[in-house]
């Protein structure tokens, strides 16, 4: 049950990513992903930047091969798409802390949209390497979030860790919920400040992808597959997993270490994890 | 209440649904997870001799409630490294099963002695996956090589083997034959059964492989027909496969002569509650119909098994078993529980 669409439309976000629209009708919710297949080549998982409505999108970062493939699809180049697949957000806190890193302000641009609308007050902890990576900078002002940036460089807002800024944020106010998708690590420090603080947490998770349907095992983590539980999951959950933030497992099953990129160009940028 | 437990390969379990290979079964974990949720045994993924991260994507094809056509290409981590996860579900004292898979009867037989070295129950011989060059049914198809690959992997662990069968082949009854004479403790059929799905849009095909194997419902009737013909060829116990989700289904396959079987595509459709699902709803069918234990299911549709070998096969199936746990498992004590 796969369906082959066009891209729409393409807009280039940042130096380094750009949303792809097209039209997909199935609904979906904040925080669910699709399988996204470029024909003849990979299939990818790619949470959903745009979710509502028939016309949905991806924001798609250059991180490996297949999706340096991806990122310059151009109209009317075309997709296979199947899913959406997995849960997504809880939308009900009315004070949320968003902390997106790097391209994973990507799922948590329509979850805190969706949640502004509904009447939360959300505030954005946003981090990249430099300022014009940050990613939904505007789209998350125009729903009314509060930002709070941060940059490797210190081109714009807080020069540094968007989780340093995180916790700046836990200890000033206080919050029903936090948010967080980006590098593991540093959704890792995020969540444990968030759990240490009594603050409901969640991570959205990536992981190898294979059949999406909770049967393979390629995503398994700990004892959840992240394509049904997750990827969106509690981090009281994801605190308690030995190797969440540290190990994922790789094509064959194997559980290998994140290669962490080294400071400074790395704070942000994605650890080499599953993403192809 | 009726009695779940089954003795396949002269060990008894608990009941007869087990975690059919390559569902769920990269992690420790997974496999704890699917005992815990009422599978009688879980079997591992199939494991080879070193690292193999399996086709590219797309490795699944979603076709609906007919089921699901997949060319994962035998992931696994290899047998070096596995054995860690095995030992997650072995302390935990679930009853572990090792797939391996090799392209050779040398790589069988070692494959064989090191997974009898991790403390699973039994080892499961993948001669049947459809889509692995030079693995599975290319090796699986030929009764010879079935033979000479289980002789020599019976003659090099203590185990029970349980040589998993193709039905990409005209004569599975063959096959099962050349598994029987090569020392083979049980049969488990069948694997999925080879087909391709094509892109119109695109004029391509849409998994990477191209070929790829169909499971789920769509093949629950080949399987069906495979057990039966099996059951007629051989007196080993069968452990049947193919778009097993229900009760009713179990029911099926036990008439056609499986002693247990295993579930896969199911846990995409159901989750993997489907295990405790099944269990309680197929002793409720047993309850209704007055059945006490699976041993009055087993083989009861062949007709004439009464009169021709009914209850004399089930005397002389459980001798033979007898005979081969005492020759084949050396030194074991009577089945444990498991």
């Amino acid at each position: 049950m796969r369906s082959v669409v066009p891209v729409d439309e393409r807009v280039a976000e940042t130096p380094s990513t750009a949303t792809l629209r097209f039209d997909y009708p199935p609904t979906a919710e904040p925080g669910q992903f699709v399988m996204v297949w470029l024909p003849g080549d990979d299939e990818l998982p790619m949470s959903l930047s745009y979710v509502e409505g028939p016309q949905k999108g991806i924001t798609v970062k250059a991180m490996g091969e297949s999706s340096a493939r991806l990122v310059r699809l151009r109209p009317p180049d075309r997709l296979g798409v199947r899913g959406p697949y997995g849960r997504g957000f809880d939308l009900s806190p009315r004070r949320i802390l968003v902390v997106g890193g790097g391209s994973g302000a990507a799922v948590l641009a329509p979850a805190a949209e969706a949640a502004a609308r509904a009447g939360a007050l959300v505030d954005v902890a946003l981090g990249a390497t430099t300022r014009e990576e940050l990613l939904f900078y505007e789209r998350f002002r125009a729903m009314g979030a509060r930002l709070f940036p941060a940059t490797d460089d210190g081109s714009f807002g807080y020069r540094g860790y968007v989780s340093d800024v995180a916790r700046e944020r836990l200890g000033s106010e206080s919050y029903q919920a936090v948010w967080t998708c980006g590098p593991e690590l540093m959704m890792r420090k995020v969540l444990e400040e968030a759990e240490r603080r009594s603050v409901a947490s969640f991570g959205s998770v990536e992981r190898v992808m294979k059949c999406a349907l909770g049967m393979c095992d390629a995503c398994a983590l700990g004892p959840f597959h992240v394509c049904r539980d997750g990827p969106v999951l509690p981090g009281r959950r994801l605190l308690d997993l030995e190797e969440f933030g540290r190990a994922f497992r790789n094509a064959s099953g194997r559980l290998t270490p994140f290669e962490v990129r080294r400071a400074p160009s790395g704070r942000t940028g994605r650890d080499r994890g599953p993403g192809r | 209440m009726a009695d779940l437990t089954t003795t396949v390969a002269g060990v008894r379990w608990r009941n007869p649904l087990w975690l059919a290979s390559g569902i769920w079964g990269e992690s420790g974990e997974s496999l704890r997870g699917a005992y815990e949720a009422g599978a009688g045994a879980v079997i591992t993924k199939s494991i080879g001799s070193g690292p193999r991260p399996g086709y590219p994507n797309p490795t699944v094809e979603p076709l609906g409630p007919v089921g699901m056509l997949n060319a994962l290409g035998l992931p696994n981590p290899g047998i070096e490294e596995y054995p860690r996860e095995i030992e997650k579900a072995v302390s935990a004292g679930v009853p572990v099963i090792g797939s391996i898979f090799g392209g050779s009867a040398n790589e069988f037989t070692a494959l064989a002695r090191a997974m009898s070295r991790t403390g699973v129950r039994a080892i499961e011989l993948n001669l049947s996956c459809p889509h692995a060059e030079g693995f599975g049914t290319e090796v699986g198809s030929d009764p010879h090589l079935v033979e000479r690959i289980v002789r020599r992997v019976r003659a090099a662990t203590t185990l029970p083997v349980i040589a998993k069968l193709t039905p990409n082949t005209s004569d599975p009854g063959a096959l099962a034959r050349a598994a029987e004479r090569g020392g083979a403790n049980a049969v488990s059929a069948i694997n999925t059964v080879r087909g391709l799905a094509i892109e119109p849009e695109l004029r391509r095909p849409v998994l990477a492989h191209g070929i790829g194997g169909l499971s789920g419902p769509a093949i629950k009737p080949v399987g069906l027909a495979c057990v039966w013909q099996i059951y007629e060829a051989i007196d080993l116990p069968i452990v049947g496969i193919g778009g097993i989700s229900t009760a009713t289904d179990v029911v099926e396959y036990l008439l056609a002569g499986a002693s247990a079987v295993e579930i896969g595509t199911a846990v995409a459709q159901d989750g993997i509650e489907v295990f405790g699902t099944v269990a309680k709803a197929l002793s409720d069918w047993m309850d209704r119909h007055g059945v006490g234990e699976l041993a009055e299911l087993i083989g009861a549709a062949h007709p004439g098994r009464r009169a021709k070998r009914g209850s004399p096969r089930r005397t002389r199936s459980v001798a033979s078993h007898r005979r081969r746990r005492v020759s084949v498992v050396r030194g074991r004590s009577p089945p444990a529980m498991l």
